[in-house]
């Protein structure tokens, strides 16, 4: 097993284009060690993109933000302007996890992870967020909710890597939320989670929505029929009703070890109705 | 291939160790560098008895490849107490009983003490969801969230 | 040691919260636990272990894996010399050499997933783990069940064709997966019922649950040329494992010495072995050290759990709440081979109360789970879980204050239990009072929020226990225990030894001797370790003031009875007092060559009179109606220690047992698919407590003192976690109107009997 620690984006993708064996990209590494001690995975090559730069920046970028992919989640908790900006993605970040795990897992790794019940990947698709992907043919800008196709699976090409995300900048009166079900209050894989993010118009009447709901289907999905239920209300009771509603509708989850389909779509209302009430909260202050 | 050769700092020790590409933070330094106070109590994260601090951060030495760490400082549970002197932590823990099998104290000693640099006066609420990722199965918490808060007191008071 | 007195009295340390001796070592990572043993030129062993639940197997190829370079032995059931069927009291429990090894290597059949079928010993872990995927193992894939109810069917797939139910007659004809079938009856059940004007009847079924201990089983064995067998491992009873080896291994007892590791956590589950006797085997063959350690998925797939169960209960009491009849049939699962905790279950499930007619029945299933292994009181939280969620229905119908009703039931000195003996001071009523003179009692709740209150009973044990007290040359003394230390056993016999010497705390320096320096000890579970290990203590201590006593006598020329040992001297009596000023143990030790030699006590005791202790949790919580989530807001055990060595470490016991207790009762189950295979081997989605998980746990000691034991003592480790399952789900009923039967209480559990009651309020359209 070969382990190479490049220090620039073309290294990166120059080392993962030309393996023939299985690569994988080292970011935190939470899930990949996992894996490789549990034998669901033997890479030949381990790519650690920890040494590049642009991958552990976060910056302002044309009134938004750039997070770089290997960011880790305690940093971002440390990073009181980013966090003002998105509170729900820097908490969707530190709800992976131990404070442990939040000292290594990364943003870029949660999404690349492929798993359809990642924290922080609803809270990304609720902010609008967009993957930089780096690979053999150069740079591409993705929507992250067209990064993740399915379980595993990703839409990234051979030797390509995520970068970082950019965050839109932000209109007054807006904020963000993310809240995920699990049965402890710790530690455990979302059984449900959900991403949202609003802006108020003066009159406190929400402008603009995104919803994002996680492990209701086999990737994170990008609700617009939530969104739409609550743009032009402030989120008074019919509009809770009506996202509930909308946010059921959307759910396609399994039966797992972790959850049943009724409950899974039950919850998905419940925290889709929570998350909006926390954000509306926080764009009113913000 | 070869393995690779790493220097790090171990507890203020340069340290230099021979390791392969799969071999974790916490295999070297159980086996490589026989620093056995840290544990494996599950080698996927979840469990804290692996606690180090790397260049300052908490993490879980299960989680982290031994060749990750060149050129970076890790302290362990056995860099804790100065010379003859328990942290205050240690002492405590000893006071209040915060241990019965003992197993998973390293690794809540360990995060107490990153907790506490970042946090002098943590309520009990942000010491239990700090320790999270710390299992014990003795205890039931109580006395170690007691311990820590009693250890917080009297650090304050330097 | 003269400044340690006060007014001639030896200071007393029992009762007092002292430093643990062996404390620093565990806040600076120098403790050595299981794992962190090695030898020169050890190898590394790894288990081999069967992917089917259920399956023949028909060969074992291991050619491949013995040619790979670098390993050094490779064992299967070949190995193995059958044993026959025996049944052999265990403590709490009774084992039968025939499954023990079958359990610990697979012989005719895998029969469950993780089971182990080969073991190899590599120079790395690498070649170790290559080498298990080069053994080709050849299976017939048999039907499975897991179920206990599933295995109790007549067509269930059978895990054993010798296996015919026990204490039915007349002796069943087929074969079945039902080993036994236990009976205890008290008085007349049907003429109880009779007198009762209320009757609850209600089926219950738990989950299987893992001790949960966060140090992985290891083991590290050196065989020398001559068979002379060393082997440190993590285990509640060395002198157990010695004695399985023996048998497994065909090895005289004297040529195994084995040394217990400090050990992280047990709790029932490190009473048996899994890796021990595997370690052995490979040394053997290698001739070099093998080291084990179990995988935590490994631990979750392959040692014991323990039972998951169903249980019926039928109560019935007078309008003004006297329980006129109890009865019970318990359904548990032992695993693949026959020794659930039914007995004990069946023994326990009314021992709390006082009731005239009692009948309990239990069943021992086997199915194709791991083994299930002591844990905790073992069988006893399930079915008192039960008759407590009962005993809670009867209050509400008969509108009486659960505490008061219990109060009125309680088993008490001179009450005889159904079980057979008649209690001596016991202390359920002084629980039940202190629970009800608390803050917390008396504290008004919100809108789903409930209030449980639940009571729970262990008998405790005794048992052979050696303890040995050395006088060192300086005055000091080496205590030598022969039970493992999992939670302040070396503290809790320090100061008994301290005490009952007279000398300081710090003047007494413990370790757990091997199994070369002691008798045989039996092991730490039971709750009898300090039980057991402090009366081996004062019965040494007695050994050396008697030989103190006779050396000063003879020094100063006195007849026996004209000395005494006390304030940690001998005086002269009488007339003589004036004329021989006091010797202290530092003034013999001085002079030991002169007056006769070394001097020690040695405590070889088969310990009796374990008196049972009882509990009573009180909890609150909260459920959140949209999700089904439950919040432990507040919780307090009140348990009767008899009299508390050390009071940390018995608060510690009550705390850690009500955490295990908690998560027993809400999240932690064993979850199994459809082939049979175990879906949450690790402690992501085995979800135990977190910190986050509860609050503080208020512990009130109360002591009722044990009249067999010199400082009244009980054993306290097993009771903590028998009250919290029933005072869970009562308080779950406080906050719902729902009555749960099922655990664990799980959110997904929880929101659907919301919803089928229509009380939750999350379809939106209620509200």
């Amino acid at each position: 097993m070969r382990y190479e620690a490049p220090e620039s984006v073309e290294g990166a993708v120059a080392l993962l284009s030309a393996a023939t064996g299985e690569a994988r990209v080292l970011a935190g590494g939470t899930d990949l060690l996992v894996q490789m001690r549990a034998d669901v995975v033997d890479p030949e090559l381990i790519v650690d993109i920890k040494k590049i730069a642009e991958t552990r920046a976060v910056r302002e970028e044309k009134g938004g933000w750039r997070i770089g992919a290997a960011v880790t989640g305690a940093e971002l908790k440390e990073h009181a302007k980013l966090k003002r900006a998105w509170p729900g993605v820097v908490e969707a970040a530190n709800l992976i996890g131990s404070t442990q795990v939040q000292g290594r897992a990364t943003l870029g790794g949660n999404l690349c992870n492929g798993s359809p019940a990642a924290d922080s990947v609803p809270a990304l698709i609720a902010a609008g967020a967009v993957a930089t992907l780096a690979g053999p043919q150069g740079r591409r800008d993705l929507p992250v909710e067209d990064v993740m196709l399915g379980p595993r699976k990703l839409a990234l090409k051979k030797g390509e890597i995520v970068v970082s995300f950019l965050l839109p900048p932000r209109p007054p009166r807006s904020s963000d939320a993310y809240l995920r079900f699990i049965p402890r209050t710790e530690m455990d894989i979302a059984v449900v989670g959900a991403g949202v993010s609003l802006t108020l118009d003066g009159a406190g009447t929400i402008s603009a929505a995104r919803v994002s709901l996680g492990a209701v289907a086999a990737r994170v999905l990008l609700v617009q029929e939530a969104a739409q239920a609550i743009v032009g209300s402030r989120l008074d009771a019919p509009a809770q009703r009506r996202l509930e509603a909308a946010a059921r509708a959307a759910c396609r989850p399994i039966d797992d070890k972790r959850g049943t389909v009724e409950f899974r779509t039950d919850v998905a209302a419940v925290l889709t109705r929570r998350a909006a009430l926390i954000a509306l909260d926080r764009a009113r202050t913000s | 291939m070869a393995k690779h050769h790493i220097e790090a700092i171990v507890n203020g020790d340069a340290v230099e160790f021979l390791c392969e590409t799969e071999e974790t933070l916490l295999d070297v330094l159980r086996d490589t560098l026989n620093l056995t106070g840290s544990k494996e109590g599950c080698a996927s994260g979840d469990c804290g008895a692996c606690s180090v601090t790397l260049d300052g951060r908490l993490v879980c030495s299960c989680l982290v490849l031994g060749c990750e760490v060149g050129g970076r400082r890790i302290e362990t549970i056995e860099g804790m107490a100065k010379g003859e002197t328990l942290h205050p932590l240690q002492q405590r823990f000893l006071e209040h009983a915060a241990l019965q099998c003992g197993i998973c104290t390293p690794g809540f000693l360990v995060a107490s003490k990153a907790l506490l640099e970042r946090t002098p006066e943590p309520s009990e609420h942000e010491i239990r969801f700090w320790l999270a990722g710390n299992l014990c199965r003795c205890t039931g918490y109580d006395k170690i969230v007691s311990a820590v808060k009693d250890a917080a007191a009297t650090m304050r008071k330097g | 040691m003269a400044e340690t007195l006060t007014n001639g009295h030896a200071q007393s340390y029992v009762g007092t919260r002292t430093i643990r001796p062996d404390g620093v070592d565990k806040v600076t990572g120098r403790a050595r636990f299981g794992a962190d043993f090695s030898l020169p030129g050890q190898l590394i062993g790894r288990v081999l272990r069967s992917p089917h639940p259920h399956a023949r197997i028909i060969s074992i190829d291991t050619s491949k894996a013995e040619a790979l370079p670098g390993v050094k032995a490779v064992i299967t059931r070949a190995d193995f010399a059958d044993q026959p069927s025996e049944f052999i009291p265990a403590g709490e429990m009774m084992m039968n050499y025939k499954d023990v090894v079958r359990n610990v290597m697979a012989r005719e059949k895998a029969l469950y997933e993780g089971h182990a079928v080969a073991a190899v010993a590599a120079t790395s872990t690498a070649i170790a783990r290559r080498a298990l995927k080069l053994i080709d193992v050849k299976y017939e894939v048999l039907p499975h069940v897991i179920d206990v109810v599933e295995a109790m069917e007549p067509g269930a797939p059978l895990l054993h064709d010798d296996l015919f139910t026990a204490g039915v007659e007349p002796k069943p004809e087929k074969p079945s997966n039902v080993a036994k079938r236990v009976e205890i009856s008290l008085g007349d059940i049907e003429a109880g019922f009779k007198k009762a004007d209320v009757v609850v009847e209600r089926e219950f079924k738990t989950a299987p649950v893992h001790q949960g201990y966060i140090e992985p089983h290891a083991a590290l064995a050196s065989v020398s040329e001559d068979g002379s067998t060393e082997l440190w491992c993590c285990t509640q009873g060395h002198f157990i494992v010695r004695a399985h080896c023996a048998r497994l291994l065909g090895l005289d007892i004297s040529k195994i010495r084995v040394t217990a590791s400090e050990i992280g956590g047990g709790f029932g589950g490190k009473t048996v072995v899994y890796l021990e006797p595997l370690a052995i085997a490979l040394s053997r063959k290698a001739k070099r050290p093998v080291k084990m350690v179990m995988s935590r998925e490994e631990v979750f797939k392959a040692s014991g759990p323990t039972s998951g169960a169903t249980v019926k209960v039928k109560m019935g009491a007078t309008k003004d709440g006297k329980f006129v009849a109890g009865f019970a049939e318990l359904k548990y699962q032992a695993g693949a081979f026959q020794g659930s905790p039914v007995q004990p279950g069946v023994m326990c499930a009314y021992a709390p109360y006082d009731i005239e007619n009692v009948k309990v029945i239990g069943y021992d299933v086997v199915s194709n789970r791991p083994k299930v292994a002591a844990y905790r009181a073992p069988g006893a939280p399930i079915s008192e879980f039960a008759v407590e969620s009962v005993v809670d229905e009867i209050a509400k119908k008969l509108r009486l204050d659960p505490i008061e009703l219990r109060m009125m039931n309680a088993a008490r000195e001179g009450t005889k239990a159904a079980y057979g003996p008649k209690f001596g001071p016991i202390g359920l009523e002084e629980t039940l009072n202190s629970i009800k003179k608390t803050e917390h009692w008396n504290t008004p709740l919100r809108k789903w929020q409930g209030r449980g209150v639940a009571s729970g009973f262990w008998f405790n044990i005794g048992g052979e226990t050696c303890a040995s007290l050395t006088i060192n040359e300086d005055g000091t003394v080496s205590l030598m225990a022969g039970t493992p230390d999992i939670g302040g056993l070396r503290a809790s016999l320090s100061m008994v030894a301290a005490d009952e010497l007279g000398i300081p705390y710090d003047k007494v320096r413990p370790i757990i001797g091997d199994t070369g320096s002691l008798g045989f000890t039996f092991l730490t579970g039971g709750s009898r370790s300090a039980f057991s290990g402090s009366m081996a203590i004062v019965e040494a201590a007695k050994q050396i003031k008697t030989e103190l006593c006779a050396r000063a006598a003879k020094l100063w020329e006195l007849k026996p009875d004209q000395v005494e040992f006390s304030g940690g001297s001998v005086r002269a009596l009488g007339s003589a007092a004036e004329k021989f000023k006091p010797m202290s143990i530092a003034d013999f030790a001085k002079i030991a060559g002169k007056t006769g030699g070394p001097i020690g006590g040695y405590g070889r005791i088969n310990a009796q009179g374990a008196g049972p202790s009882l509990g009573t949790h009180l909890v609150d919580l909260e459920v959140d109606p949209e999700t089904g989530r439950v919040t432990i807001l507040r919780y307090t055990v009140a348990q009767d220690a008899g009299r508390a060595i050390h009071p940390s470490y018995v608060e510690g016991q009550f705390q850690g047992g009500a955490v295990q207790g908690i998560g027993w009762a809400l999240n932690e189950e064993y979850i199994y698919g459809e082939d049979g295979k175990l879906q949450n081997a690790g402690f992501l989605d085995y979800r135990m407590p977190v910190a986050s998980d509860v609050p503080m746990i208020d512990a009130i000691l109360v002591e009722v003192a044990n009249p067999k034991h010199p400082y009244g003592v009980r054993g306290v480790g097993e009771t903590p976690i028998v009250p919290p399952l029933g005072a869970i789900a009562n308080a779950m009923e406080a906050a719902t109107g729902i009555r749960f039967t099922e655990l664990p209480m799980s959110p997904p559990k929880v929101l659907k009997a919301l919803k089928e009651k229509g009380a939750n309020g999350a379809s939106g359209s209620d509200r």
